[in-house]
């Protein structure tokens, strides 16, 4: 992965020292409320309901065992020894103290971290596929490019207030998994007619109070050119977009106001002026930087390995965890492995600093030393030899990071909710562990296969509800906290968002919901059809009657 | 109290303003939702500036000024001799168009001074109309900050081609000054360095 040179580190070195000036400017009653807060969230730092909240940038998600190693010992150090990831592939720490952050921020720069634009309105971290580098689909490995989009995005003057928040994602497979059209950039990496390695540009994609998917700006785009190309969005953007109503504020809404075509003509206009100027990335950059990402010293290995299939075979525990966790690999004999934080009845994506230690040790011994986040909020150990396989699971066993649900309906995607944020209307957390805990028979789990089940406490949507098959938003009525159910969305090349099936629930309600839902795909699948499959073949309409039918009376 | 921070020939000291801002009067007109240059997008919720306003703003008789747009444009006329002699500078809000100037006045050259008002810190338009001014138009003179401006945007006003900055009257200008240098290398390429960090060092292979 990126490992910083003098100028990286002196960055974030001389951000520690800023930031550090700046909360003291605001504990010595320099700054008010009002001025600080674009500051600190700028470094991630949320004012929350109980203690402030630190965002910690894991840029597209990679992050070395060095560095995990450190953030557990922040986590102990700083918090109450846990930290949780987040959907966007970041780690939060929800207790930290407003004083030490400070000084939180000097230990992450010793090992290359940083919280910078992790929130504010402002260009965040850039998010890729978890299986970036070693997904057989990859066409292109587009970290290096989103490296350099790191730099460039980072304290970038003309675009360091924008009306709203930028999220940007990248994705070099075939299989989009970066949800790149709900991104305010999506930039899907291919290889053109030529051979050459180019951009499709999606814009205006987006969650939140009004999802939409991105369109196609540009079909083709040089990839030296991906850095001017965004600067001519983002600069029609930052001068036209409304920053009279922060839920009007951001991208989507201009474009879809003025429509795709007239961006677009204004942002080629833009353009024109940018084009080939000093931004352009050099060949050079671009081989400096994708050295940092070059595949690992693998060994030479058959694709098979007999140990490996012997567990499988006489392993009931073990065979159930290498169905769901196992992931293809394009180097024979390694596999990637997705450790789960979604333990039933637990907060989804919280890990423990003895957790997180052990993952780095994990990391250290049968990966090369790296691991990643995902947006689905597990970590992932991308290069495990197959023979490694069965050590690896019981040492995640061992630590509580071996439950065999990954992709399943209780791996939910789901956001901090009313327990931690101040911006959420309803809990999130305690619905996921009330699924969780409703749906605890594994059996019934891998029977009910592959499904996505994504909760957020308000329509900020950080638990990307709107993309989930199963989408649960929590939402405030009368000042009490119900939820409401949508069906149908879907994350990938085929994005969709879901339609809400009616009216909403109590969170006493929902777990039964969600087994009314399951009821009505399993009566109604084909075999081997998925529940999102079944949702787009019969309808929402069936799935409503179910729902909502008054318990019938036995005769 | 002077808070006036200029930058010349590299250095940020404290500076004499020689230029009288002419303000425009208070209107008794309900503010209008303005219209930007995305026609279909009206909303952005900006008053615009009425007849009577540009009628009735009082531009000095003599001595170095800087007028609002609206007035540079429509009573151009009146001011043509002292903007020959060098005495007009103009200044716009964040939400208003270059457009409009440019076709006022072509040769952005001939005015020794541009300000942009920012209304409100976190207003990040001014940073895009400081590029376009420098990069698309060529403007060479002072460019100027002015309005809600703080220390902890100078860096980026710097870099977004602004050369002096009046810092809030309720803060210290003589402090924000460390905070033009908070980064000594950035990564990408701006007005003030055009090219980014890839193409200023070698950063190894």
């Amino acid at each position: 992965m990126y490992k910083y040179d003098e100028i990286d580190q002196q960055i974030v070195d001389e951000r520690v020292a800023q930031y550090r000036d700046q909360v003291r400017r605001y504990l010595a009653g320099e700054l008010s409320e009002d001025e600080f807060r674009p500051l600190r969230l700028q470094n991630g730092l949320y004012i929350q309901r109980h203690a402030p909240m630190l965002r910690i940038a894991v840029p597209y998600g990679m992050l070395s065992s060095k560095q995990l190693r450190k953030l557990g010992d922040i986590a102990k150090k700083y918090d109450k020894g846990y930290g949780h990831f987040s959907t966007r592939q970041n780690l939060q720490l929800n207790w930290p103290k407003l004083e030490d952050t400070p000084d939180i921020l000097a230990e992450l720069a010793t090992v290359e971290m940083h919280a910078i634009q992790t929130s504010g309105n402002c260009i965040r971290n850039i998010t890729t596929d978890q299986f970036v580098g070693i997904a057989p689909d990859e066409v292109i490995d587009p970290r290096a490019i989103a490296e350099i989009m790191r730099q460039w995005s980072t304290f970038h003057p003309e675009f360091a207030l924008l009306p709203r928040k930028f999220k940007i994602a990248v994705s070099g497979t075939q299989q989009d998994r970066a949800i790149v059209q709900a991104h305010d950039i999506g930039l899907e990496f291919y290889r053109d007619a030529n051979n050459q390695v180019a951009i499709k540009v999606w814009v205006g994609g987006g969650l939140g109070r009004t999802p939409i998917l991105g369109s196609v700006i540009r079909e083709h785009l040089d990839w030296q050119h991906a850095l001017t190309y965004c600067e001519a969005i983002i600069r029609v953007y930052n001068l036209h977009g409304r920053r009279d109503n922060m839920y009007k504020a951001r991208i989507k809404i201009l474009s879809k106001a003025i429509g795709i075509n007239e961006f677009r003509n204004q942002v080629e206009a833009e353009w024109t002026h940018l084009k080939d100027g000093p931004n352009t990335i050099t060949e050079a950059e671009l081989a400096r930087v994708a050295k940092h990402f070059e595949a690992m010293p693998y060994e030479t290995l058959p694709d098979q390995d007999d140990g490996f299939d012997a567990a499988v075979a006489s392993n009931p525990a073990f065979a159930a965890w290498v169905k769901r966790s196992i992931h293809a690999h394009k180097q024979p004999g390694y596999r990637a492995v997705t450790l789960s934080l979604k333990p039933h009845g637990q907060a989804p994506g919280d890990i423990t600093s003895e957790q997180m230690w052990a993952v780095a040790d994990l990391a250290d011994e049968y990966s090369f030393g790296e691991l990643r986040s995902s947006h689905e909020q597990n970590l992932i150990l991308a290069d495990v030899k197959l023979s490694d396989l069965y050590a690896v699971w019981e040492k995640a066993k061992a630590n509580g990071l071996a439950t065999p649900n990954i992709g399943l309906l209780t791996d939910i995607i789901c956001c901090p909710g009313g327990d931690f944020c101040s911006l959420a209307n309803a809990k999130s957390i305690p619905i996921a562990k009330a699924i969780q805990m409703q749906f605890d028979d594994l059996d019934y789990l891998h029977d009910i296969g592959d499904i996505e089940l994504n909760i957020s406490g308000c329509m900020n949507a950080c638990g990307h509800h709107h993309v989930g098959h199963i989408g649960i938003l929590g939402v405030d009525k009368d000042g009490s906290e119900w939820y409401q159910v949508t069906i149908g969305g879907k994350q990938g090349n085929d994005a969709s968002i879901g339609s809400v099936i009616g009216p909403s629930f109590s969170a006493e309600e929902m777990p039964g919901v969600v087994q009314k839902l399951i009821e009505v795909y399993i009566k109604e699948r084909t075999p081997e059809e998925r529940f999102i499959d079944t949702v787009r073949r019969i309808g929402a309409v069936p799935f409503k009657k179910h729902v909502y039918a008054k318990d019938e009376v036995s005769a | 109290m002077n808070n006036l921070v200029k930058i010349e020939n590299g250095l940020a000291a404290i500076a004499n303003d020689d230029w009288t801002l002419v303000q425009l009067p208070a209107t008794q007109v309900e503010e209008r939702i303005q219209a930007g240059k995305v026609v279909l997008f009206k909303l952005t919720g900006e008053s615009t500036v009425t007849e009577e306003q540009i009628a009735d703003t009082v531009i000095p008789a003599s001595g170095k000024i800087i007028v609002p747009l609206s007035v540079f444009v429509e009573r151009n006329n009146e001011l043509a001799s002292r903007i020959a002699q060098g005495e007009v500078g103009v200044w716009l809000a964040t939400h208003e168009l270059l457009e409009y100037l440019i076709q006022q006045q072509a040769d952005l050259n001939a005015l020794p001074i541009i300000a942009v008002f920012v209304e409100r810190f976190a207003d990040g338009r001014i940073f895009s109309l400081g590029t376009l001014l420098r990069t698309r138009y060529g403007f060479k003179n002072e460019l100027r900050a002015f309005g809600d401006v703080l220390r902890d945007q100078l860096f980026f006003l710097k870099r977004s081609g602004y050369t002096s900055f009046v810092i809030r009257q309720d803060r210290s200008a003589q402090e924000a000054i460390a905070s033009l240098n908070d980064f000594s290398k950035p990564y990408q390429g701006a007005v003030d360095e055009p090219q980014p960090v890839f193409r200023r060092y070698n950063r190894g292979n």
